[in-house]
């Protein structure tokens, strides 16, 4: 599966934006049928995504649907119209453990099963938002093999830490870490909040720089505009592409030669830092830089 | 009325009664090659005698002494825009006075200015010459309430006519931001200021009687800057205010933030970048719309990263292109007429900012139109069909409502042709099986860029192969279309009734690229 840098939020009753999801050069959109959408459009923007995943080409992007949370009288009625219609994921909002999880993965196994649809086709990302969710998130990241990702709601992670979410993150920096190392120790992605000034292109890219520092795969966004600024934040240092092309290369020829262990400028490579490496040479291949171009 | 099928297919007339014969459209350059020593039309002689006060008492007083009849040619030009009020003040005298069956030929008529419909209706106006029709004026003469002749022409293909003789221009009426009691004019000072008088230059020197009207009467000599000179005009109205400022500079276009548009700009751009025109010395054209406005902040951030500095940026001049000629980005710009009050305190300042007249311009039949020196033009478009033809003038209902400008004339000088535009708008595909209106042949144009794909004519393999190589995602004109339909169905095609022709549409050269008639 190709990396997914970048995430757009697309509200799920607005047709006109979902139509043009190809073409704004994002890896992956999310359809909201949550935050975005008022409570009186909740039924008309599920028909809505329901059409739109059965019958658009929404060409290679990969497509989550963010569904109202468990505790809302959504929660089923999304599950029902989004699951048949086979989204790659399904964003579950307000994530406060495995047992969430778990009910989740019950209720998606039994649309599946009754849709003659492969189990476990439909992936869930478990979205993280509150102080309880974040001390329980490495359980919620292994409740189910059908979790590929833990994401970060910002807004709503710092409101039930009571606190002000600042453009420095400062008041996110622990749940961050803490999400991504999860997410590392689980062998899932990691997704960050989105950022929520559409002016200030210059602090998105300076928060995205540090997201990815951080090891964050992928960051949320919420409008078209801030796509490239994230790809920027994402773009490999030509060093770092350089010796992940010694690491590729060093691991393809013990691979050839039957050699169990990897040695590149006389160090030992383990395991992770081959997948890691072949990472960063997929996402050079996205900014259409070659093989030996660097 | 006796119709022929044109090289592109397209129905067109002979003749278009009370205006005369016409070719049919063959090929964007055969008749230019066969023009080569042609006579042009005689220029009026305007002896005068020695005179050091040429101010009429009154527009009527002018009028008069002009010695218009009726039917005879009277024209304008368009720099005021919407902010134009010399249009509506002259019709209303011209109306007041009694006048019958003019002919209007005016460089292009402001959106604003409906009142042009009401004196067709009242007969004031009995035969039209423009670049476009839009608004009150478009509804009326799509409508068929109205019988008279329309010739639409684009900038160059007017300035052709004019010094040809196909035009001939009894009264000129030139809106004059700046002028002396001896008529020197200039665009770029005045309350109603408005950069290059380029439509108006042409308009000056071949007029058989030329009326300045102006708000801002300066000292004799006008000075720094003429750009019409005194020997060009016969008589020099003074009145309260020709033009409503606000509406006269559009206002610095910002940039677009839709991201419909930013893909085609981006795209548009990467296609430039690909098919290397982009490369010291480069010349360029663009239009003040989102789209192409958008892809020239791609350019400039590529032209400083690889310190590329252009030869000219030409046309009409929108305040982005003035700072790309300030920054250093272009060695000159030439303007036949400018969007904004910046780029009309550029041309009063800047020595490398020519104002250049509609021949120079775009006229395919002198020795040296500018367009012919484009590398590069980005061009928008209503919409497109599968053989690369472009409509700027009908709506899809076939409703008048755009103006051809520069549109053929760029499209057949640039080295690379590219049109942008949405793969649809409300709902309705942009690019069609037939365009409604021929107004660019495909011939000339080069790429479309939509935001769902770039399609590069089969004449410039060339281009696809570069664009190809860069990994831009090029598809089939074709593809395209039926992509988009599966979006947005297949509109039903509109119906016309082909003995009802609305307005002949000429080509740059004189011929006749298609007619638009009445829908059924």
């Amino acid at each position: 599966m190709k990396a997914t840098r970048s995430m757009l939020y697309i509200p799920g009753d607005a047709p006109g934006m979902i139509q043009h999801a190809p073409i704004f050069g994002c890896d992956s959109i999310l359809l909201d049928l949550e935050d975005a959408v008022a409570l009186t459009e909740k039924d008309s923007a599920r028909k809505m995504v329901a059409t739109f995943l059965s019958r658009f080409d929404f060409k290679d992007l990969f497509v989550t649907v963010r569904i109202n949370g468990a505790d809302t009288e959504f929660f089923e009625k999304d599950l029902e119209a989004v699951v048949p219609c086979r989204p790659d994921a399904v964003r579950l909002p307000k994530c406060n453990g495995p047992q969430d999880i778990l009910a989740a993965d019950r209720r998606i196994s039994e649309i599946e099963e009754k849709n003659g649809i492969e189990p476990g086709t439909v992936k869930l990302h478990a979205m993280i938002e509150t102080a309880l969710g974040l001390e329980r998130c490495f359980e919620t990241a292994t409740a189910s093999p059908r979790v590929t990702a833990l994401t970060i709601g910002g807004q709503d992670f710092t409101a039930d830490m009571g606190v002000q979410k600042t453009k420095e993150g400062r008041e996110l920096f622990y749940a961050r870490c803490r999400i991504v190392a999860a997410a590392h120790a689980a062998g899932v992605d990691s997704y960050d909040t989105v950022w929520a000034d559409l002016q200030d292109n210059e602090g998105l890219l300076r928060e995205s720089k540090e997201i990815v520092g951080l090891g964050f795969t992928g960051k949320a966004c919420i409008h078209p505009s801030q796509v490239a600024t994230i790809h920027k934040a994402f773009i490999p240092a030509e060093k770092e592409l350089r010796r992940a092309l010694r690491v590729v290369e060093a691991a393809e020829a013990a691979k050839r030669e039957g050699k169990g262990v990897i040695s590149v400028d006389g160090k030992m490579v383990d395991a992770p830092v081959v997948a890691r490496s072949v990472h960063l040479l997929e996402l050079a291949e996205l900014y259409g830089i070659e093989r030996g171009g660097f | 009325m006796k119709n022929v099928i044109n090289s592109l297919g397209r129905l067109v007339p002979t003749e278009v009664p009370g205006v005369g014969a016409f070719m049919p459209y063959s090929a964007p350059f055969d008749r230019i090659a066969a023009m080569r020593g042609a006579a042009a039309a005689q220029k009026p002689l305007r002896a005068a005698l020695p005179s050091r006060d040429k101010r009429a008492a009154s527009l009527r007083a002018a009028i008069e002494n002009s010695g218009l009849q009726d039917g005879m040619t009277i024209s304008f030009h368009h720099h005021l825009r919407n902010g134009d009020a010399v249009i509506p003040m002259v019709l209303a005298e011209l109306q007041a006075m009694g006048f019958k069956g003019l002919t209007f030929a005016p460089s292009s008529i402001p959106d604003a200015h409906d009142c042009v419909a009401d004196y067709i209706k009242s007969g004031l106006i009995n035969k039209l010459y423009t670049s476009g029709v839009r608004g009150k004026l478009g509804q009326l003469l799509s409508s068929g309430e109205v019988d008279i002749p329309v010739v639409i022409r684009s900038h160059g293909g007017r300035a052709r006519a004019i010094e040809e003789g196909s035009i001939k221009i009894d009264v000129a009426f030139l809106a004059a931001p700046s002028c002396d009691c001896l008529g020197n004019i200039s665009g770029c000072t005045g309350p109603s200021a408005c950069g290059s008088l380029g439509y108006a230059i042409t308009d000056a020197r071949n007029a058989a009687h030329v009326i300045a009207v102006t708000d801002n009467l300066v000292e004799y000599p006008l000075s720094p800057k003429i750009s019409i000179p005194q020997y060009h005009v016969d008589q020099v109205v003074t009145v309260e205010s020709i033009g409503d400022p606000a509406k006269i500079a559009t206002g610095a276009a910002r940039i677009t933030r839709s991201p419909v548009d930013l893909r085609i700009a981006q795209d548009s751009f990467r296609l430039m970048k690909a098919a290397e025109v982009v490369r010291p010395g480069f010349s360029f054209q663009m239009g003040v719309g989102g789209a192409s406005l958008a892809a020239a902040v791609y350019l400039e951030e590529y032209m400083a990263e690889k310190g590329i500095t252009g030869s000219f940026g030409l046309g009409g001049v929108g305040g982005y292109m003035a700072a790309m000629h300030d920054k250093g980005m272009f060695r000159t710009v030439f303007d036949v007429q400018s969007f904004d009050a910046v780029v009309t305190k550029s041309m009063a300042a800047n020595p490398s900012h020519i104002e250049i007249d509609a021949s120079w311009y775009a006229n395919p039949f002198n020795a040296g139109a500018l367009v012919n020196n484009l590398d590069c033009v980005i061009l928008a478009a209503l919409e497109v069909d599968t053989d690369f033809n472009v409509n700027v003038l009908t709506g899809n209902d076939g409703v008048l409502r755009g103006a051809s400008g520069g549109h053929q004339d760029t499209a057949a000088g640039a080295a690379l042709s590219i049109v942008v535009l949405p793969s649809f708008r409300g709902g309705v595909p942009s690019i069609k099986d037939k365009v409604t209106t021929i107004t660019t042949p495909g011939e000339t144009v080069d790429a479309i860029v939509t935001e769902r794909g770039i399609c590069i004519n089969s004449r410039r393999p060339e281009i696809t192969e570069a664009a190809r190589k860069a990994k831009l995602p090029v598809i089939e004109i074709t593809d395209l279309k039926n992509e988009i339909e599966k979006l947005t169905g297949v509109p039903k095609p509109i119906e016309f009734n082909y003995d009802k022709l609305l307005a002949a549409v000429e080509y740059r050269d004189g011929t006749l690229i298609d007619g638009v008639y009445a829908a059924k």
